[in-house]
């Protein structure tokens, strides 16, 4: 049933010539086709997102609380949830902080990337079969294993980070805490997210790469353009959109993380003085059954990451046009 | 000539050793970041002395297996590996299926919305989880799907469905249509030039979507913490966040145990498939 409707682009194109009902016909059936073949994920996606997302607006609008969850049913309060949100201190320290974090997730993410797929572009074959294995190891980690690795080894007592950099003679570590601090708690959940999302830059930049075309570096080489000068202006233009995707896709991942700093930092250390915006979401909104106001700071978030895609996609964009 | 000859050497010599530098520099960033995968194997195998000592053993000096033993032997694992079994295979099962029609759709048909889908499926995976944790919640709540694994199958699928069709249509998309067309000139029914040439070359993306899939949805965490409250009903990486609870004393060593068994499977299906899920996922970034 699926195969008989399904029609080469060369057909749709009415290249083939047919008798003319038969065409008309089948016109009709290739009309419907791919719709059909889409109704199954639209319904599917209409239900399962669709119908939250609507449900989430609504929601921002009620007091919705453990009482309502139980009912079915809230009761609407305007803006309350909204002013409530924007009037409370700690939303802007934690939006403040998450902007922070964010910008120092990415900016080590992608930096570091680029330069690990700039080191797989120059080293021996064999070199870079150890390190992308190397690589495509740690990209495999289950983040809550992750966790459970580096709360181990960053352990006061005993853990191997302590040991390792007192041996070094970075300073004296023994029994440093590395949880005592804010900073250094979420310090450590960066060292985390960009371990973590290094392989997916370095191998995705390494591909993009392969891109660049010889003839050109060689030809700015001849013109006496040094190896900055190569990168710059040879490199990065062919790279820019894959940079620009990812850096899109780290800022959201980042902005909105939770399991990371959640579980390394701990639910019992975990305050308002911590918090990032995801887990201000997860204790305002669902830990104390007070989703109406969770809805609103759901809403904020996406937002806010709107926002901050939608900028850093339009000044790539302008940057493209200047560069052509 | 001989001078030449020699400045050509001493360049080749220059090369060379630049090269050994920055296979140096490959070795050193090799080492630090597959360490943490490595001590955790590591002290999953030692011996308690060795793992609370205050200097570290580099290696496992008396290998044990008491650590996994342990890790097993508490409550709940076989059952929450079980749940985590279920709900992966139902929402890759689902997903998979659902997916690979729209995405013929998307990569062999023009039509009125196709754009528009696109988008929609792309920015569906733009949307931050977090942001959904409280109305899929309250919307589960209403259907009485909450600590129940049918609900957490339904919030798996938000975020496999949409990878799902994105990464099919890229690798529909990559089969030659002379191939298809060359099918149909021999004699074959547009079914039969589907199931003949389309199944098999798209066969190793659906493999290849599904097991990427599957590592998805084995690694979740936050949707299935908010979701299932009862010990019986958690998934693996729930059990393994709650391992040492509230007590001041952790078993290391079987937590890296605990640890270890949960990433086995993902590693194991992630180097099979990795190779071609970048391919695809770029691929699907550069055409889009």
């Amino acid at each position: 049933m699926l195969g008989s409707r399904l029609t080469p682009d060369a057909a749709i194109a009415g290249a083939r010539p047919g008798p003319r009902r038969r065409v008309s016909r089948a016109r009709v059936a290739r009309g419907a086709t791919p719709y059909l073949l889409l109704l199954p994920v639209a319904v599917a996606i209409g239900a399962i997102l669709g119908y939250p997302l609507v449900d989430l607006v609504r929601l921002s609008f009620q007091r919705y609380g453990l009482f309502e969850l139980i009912r079915h049913s809230g009761s609407w309060v305007g803006v309350a949830n909204y002013s409530s949100v924007l009037r409370d201190g700690v939303f802007w320290h934690t939006l403040l902080r998450t902007v922070v974090f964010t910008a120092a997730n990415v900016g080590l993410t992608m930096v570091l990337g680029t330069l690990l797929a700039l080191l797989l572009v120059r080293v021996s074959a064999w070199a870079r079969v150890v390190l992308t294995a190397g690589l495509v190891l740690v990209w495999s980690m289950p983040v809550v294993v992750a966790v459970q690795v580096w709360y181990w080894m960053t352990n006061f007592q005993n853990g191997v980070v302590n040991y390792v950099l007192t041996s070094l003679g970075v300073g004296d570590f023994f029994q440093h805490d590395w949880y005592a601090t804010t900073f250094s708690q979420l310090a450590l959940v960066t060292t985390l997210i960009v371990w973590g999302a290094l392989p997916f830059v370095a191998i995705t930049v390494y591909a993009a790469l392969a891109q660049v075309p010889h003839e050109l570096v060689e030809a700015a080489q001849i013109d006496g353009a040094g190896p900055l000068r190569v990168f710059r202006d040879v490199t990065v233009p062919v790279l820019r959109p894959v940079l620009l995707i990812l850096t899109s896709l780290s800022i959201i991942w980042d902005f909105g993380v939770f399991t990371q700093p959640y579980l390394l930092i701990g639910q019992s250390k975990i305050t308002p003085g911590n918090y990032l915006m995801g887990i201000y979401l997860f204790e305002e909104g669902y830990f104390r059954g007070d989703y109406g106001r969770g809805a609103a700071i759901a809403i904020l978030m996406l937002l806010i990451v709107a926002a901050l895609s939608v900028v850093y996609v339009r000044r790539m964009a302008r940057m493209g046009e200047e560069a052509t | 000539m001989s001078a030449a000859a020699g400045a050509v050497r001493a360049r080749r010599r220059r090369k060379r050793l630049r090269r050994a530098g920055w296979n140096a520099i490959a070795l050193a960033v090799f080492a630090a970041m597959v360490f943490p995968v490595y001590w955790m194997v590591a002290t999953a195998f030692k011996s308690d002395d060795e793992i609370v000592g205050l200097t570290p053993t580099w290696l496992p000096e008396h290998p044990t297996l008491a650590h996994f033993r342990a890790a097993v032997e508490k409550p709940f694992f076989w059952t929450d590996v079980k749940n985590s079994l279920i709900v992966v295979s139902v929402t890759v099962a689902v997903s998979i299926v659902l997916a690979f029609l729209a995405a013929v759709a998307l990569a062999k048909y023009r039509f009125t919305g196709r754009k528009l889908f696109v988008v929609l499926v792309i920015g569906i995976q733009m949307l931050p989880q977090t942001a959904l944790i409280i109305p899929l919640y309250v919307v589960l709540a209403r259907y009485r799907q909450v600590n129940a694994l049918s609900g957490v199958v339904l919030t798996y699928m938000t975020f496999v469905l949409p990878f799902s069709v994105w990464t099919l249509r890229g690798f529909i998309i990559g089969i030659p249509k002379e191939l298809e067309e060359a099918a149909m000139v021999d004699g074959s029914t547009r079914l039969g030039a589907f199931v003949k040439i389309l199944l098999p070359l798209v066969a190793p993306g659906l493999v290849a979507t599904s097991v990427f899939a599957f590592i998805q949805s084995w690694n979740e965490y936050i949707f299935a913490r908010v979701l299932l409250n009862d010990q019986a009903k958690q998934t693996v990486t729930v059990w393994l966040s709650y391992f040492y609870g509230t007590s001041r004393h952790i078993d290391w060593g079987a937590l890296m145990a605990g640890s270890t068994l949960t990433a086995i499977p993902v590693v194991i299906f992630f180097l099979l498939v990795q190779r071609r899920i970048a391919f695809g996922l770029t691929a699907g970034a550069v055409r889009g």
